[in-house]
């Protein structure tokens, strides 16, 4: 099943398993045996397999916090700027800085753009969008989003060696193992 | 590892998935609904129907833009009529898609994750039709944008204490969060659906959508990370929402309107329309798409609860009015109870406490549950029956306020009714098109549901 691909230089090397227990499993023992630079692919979110291959923590939260600290202070300061600042209007001797009344807005604008960065953040902080991908130079990877789960160690790895972590992966019991032209 | 696998406890439900599935036919029965089933006659002939039901809100709107809302039956006292009735009763409709993506998604009620998608379409389907309403209604909808701040050389800036205003800021906010927390949800099954095509175009149009999704490890890790905190921030956004639209009637003095029950009634209310709709649309289409596996009758079973749940708080909110119409003393607040009741809306109240509060009550029996005929039959009362409110609300509490010199009668016109079933057919065009082109079913969410995708044994594998 290994594809031969002599000119092009190698992105990695790619297992495929049948299970998402194989593929955690699997990760795990990579993590294990020292290799850094991998990723594991699954049609679905599986729980454990980012840490297996460990990667524990996101930053998406991160980028939540501070869109939302922007949306919820810039809507404030923009009523306050317009109803007692640029555009002052006297309803019925009312303060200008009817702070209840700028509640809403500045709810709405918080949760508004906390989420369009929670959106965007995620697809940036992803690298999406990535029109081209050398894992999907391997034909069986077309089943990573229906019921196959994949095991990558990149080439840029420290420790990759063609041929050990060729048969570093083998002990693992993958279905094939592919180079992964780049 | 055979010992420490976790046996389900033993459960009498329904199950939320039929049994005998793996991740490919999931992935297969659903996507194949979009990329190789035929377009049926029976698909073309009801598109062609809703479709120019559609195209008769276009005519609607065509004259109402040439003519301006003096076509529609609206006059002082009563100023808002259809548009606003319309327009509440769509965006109630959309909360239970909301509800049921991020709400039940906090609460891990995972049988949500069978009709989420659905019934995110479904929100975003109604708040479109919303929109229309008070859009229009503004008399020149070409100039709405001046609702929004903006620097302008009329040195003008909306007036921030106007629930109108906020309106437009919580409507328009609840739109684009369902957006992206809708387009989030399709992103991996785009890539499904990319990697199942068969022909070139189709593969490029959703691949292009799935932006090159392939399913990291990392990926899926802040995926799940910012689709919680989306269901997070999606959560109080949907009670605020009716929140905001109950304030443009609580806010103000008229009787019937200014109460502090609003909030809460409007936000059960609305999950209870849109709860309804959601039935009345999953019923034929599970039917019709063979769909009985993922949209089982548990789900019908779960939803018709809420119904009835929420129903009781609306009927709580009714009884409160009522109750609050004689106890403040207020004349005029105890006059629009009897208005209501002896007046010359005295039918339409009577048919809103029928299909609201008294039919619905036969969803405590299990048989009615379980028939999906009742089931659809109720959910179209209820649906009829949270429109009257809206109608009551708006029109029985405008046409007669304090002064009885400004009483006056509301009729609507024809231009009203056909703006009306132009947005419903407007609605079904989009979901009509809608179940064809996209997977109407979460296929990641769904495979999450079966056994074989958890991986609790994996931490005994590692030692």
């Amino acid at each position: 099943m290994t594809i031969e691909t002599s000119e092009s230089p190698i992105y990695g090397l790619m297992a495929e398993f049948d299970s998402a227990q194989e593929l955690v499993a699997a990760a795990h023992k990579t993590h294990a045996a020292g290799y850094q630079k991998i990723d594991a692919y699954s049609p679905f979110p599986i729980e454990g397999l980012a840490e297996a291959i460990g990667f524990h923590k996101n930053s998406v939260p991160l980028v939540v916090l501070i869109g939302g600290l922007i949306g919820g202070i810039s809507a404030y300061a923009l009523q306050y700027w317009v109803a007692v600042i640029t555009y002052p209007v006297n309803v019925a001797g009312r303060p200008y800085h009817s702070w209840p009344s700028f509640i809403i807005v500045t709810f709405e604008l918080t949760i508004l753009f906390a989420g369009l960065s929670a959106a965007i953040g995620m697809i940036a902080l992803n690298g999406l969008p990535m029109p081209y991908h050398p894992v999907f130079n391997v034909p069986e990877f077309a089943k990573a989003s229906e019921n196959k789960f994949f095991l990558i160690v990149f080439s840029s790895d420290p420790k990759y060696d063609a041929a050990r972590t060729r048969s570093f992966l083998n002990d693992l019991a993958p279905r094939m193992i592919a180079e992964v032209p780049s | 590892m055979a010992t420490n696998t976790q046996i389900p406890v033993a459960d009498r439900r329904v199950p939320v998935i039929a049994p005998g599935h793996t991740f490919s036919t999931i992935g297969e029965k659903i996507s194949n609904i979009v990329l190789s089933r035929p377009v049926s006659l029976g698909w073309i002939f009801g598109f062609l129907i809703v479709f120019s039901m559609m195209n008769m809100l276009m005519m609607a709107l065509g004259y109402l833009f040439i003519k301006g809302t003096g076509i529609w039956g609206i006059n002082i006292p009563i100023g808002w009529g259809f548009a606003i009735v319309n327009f509440v009763w769509w965006i109630g409709i959309g909360h239970a898609g909301t509800l049921i993506s991020a709400i039940l998604c906090l609460l891990r009620q995972t049988w949500r994750n069978s009709i989420n998608r659905f019934a995110e379409a479904m929100t975003l389907f109604a708040v479109a039709c919303a929109g229309i309403f008070p859009l229009a209604h503004t008399g020149r909808p070409w100039l709405a944008y001046w609702l929004f701040p903006y620097p302008n050389t009329m040195r003008y800036w909306p007036n921030f204490r106007s629930p109108l205003v906020w309106d437009v800021f919580a409507v328009s906010t609840y739109f684009t969060i369902s957006l992206v927390f809708w387009f989030v949800g399709l992103i991996p099954d785009f890539a499904s659906l990319r990697d199942r095509a068969e022909s070139t175009l189709v593969q490029r149009i959703y691949g292009l959508l799935a932006m090159g999704w392939r399913g990291s490890a990392r990926h899926w890790h802040r995926y799940e990370t910012a689709y919680l905190l989306l269901a997070g921030l999606a959560t109080p956004l949907v009670l605020s929402v009716h929140t905001v639209v109950s304030f443009d009637f609580a806010v103000g003095i008229v009787p019937g309107w200014h109460t502090t029950i609003f909030p809460p009634y409007f936000v059960a209310g609305a999950i209870y329309s849109g709860f309804a709709m959601v039935l009345c649309l999953a019923i034929p289409i599970r039917a019709i798409y063979g769909l009985q596996d993922f949209i089982t009758m548990r789900h019908l079973e779960n939803a018709a609860k809420v119904m009835l749940a929420t129903g009781l708080i609306v009927a709580y909110g009714y009884g409160m009015e009522a109750f609050m119409g004689w106890y403040s003393g207020s004349q005029f607040d105890s006059f629009l109870l009897w208005n209501r009741l002896h007046g010359p809306y005295r039918l339409s109240y009577a048919a809103l406490l029928a299909c609201n509060i008294f039919i619905p009550q036969v969803l405590w029996l299990k048989k009615f549950r379980v028939s999906t005929g009742w089931l659809w039959l109720i959910s179209f009362v209820v649906l009829v029956g949270m429109w009257l409110e809206r109608f009551i609300i708006v029109v029985v509490s405008l046409s007669r306020d304090f002064l009885t010199s400004s009483w006056g009668q509301y009729y609507p016109t024809k231009w009203d009714w056909m703006t009306f079933a132009g947005t419903i057919g407007m609605f079904l065009t989009a979901m009509w098109l809608f179940v064809r082109i996209l997977p109407m079913i979460s296929i990641f969410e769904l495979r999450t549901l079966l056994p074989e995708s958890q991986v609790h044994e994996a931490a005994e594998v590692k030692q």
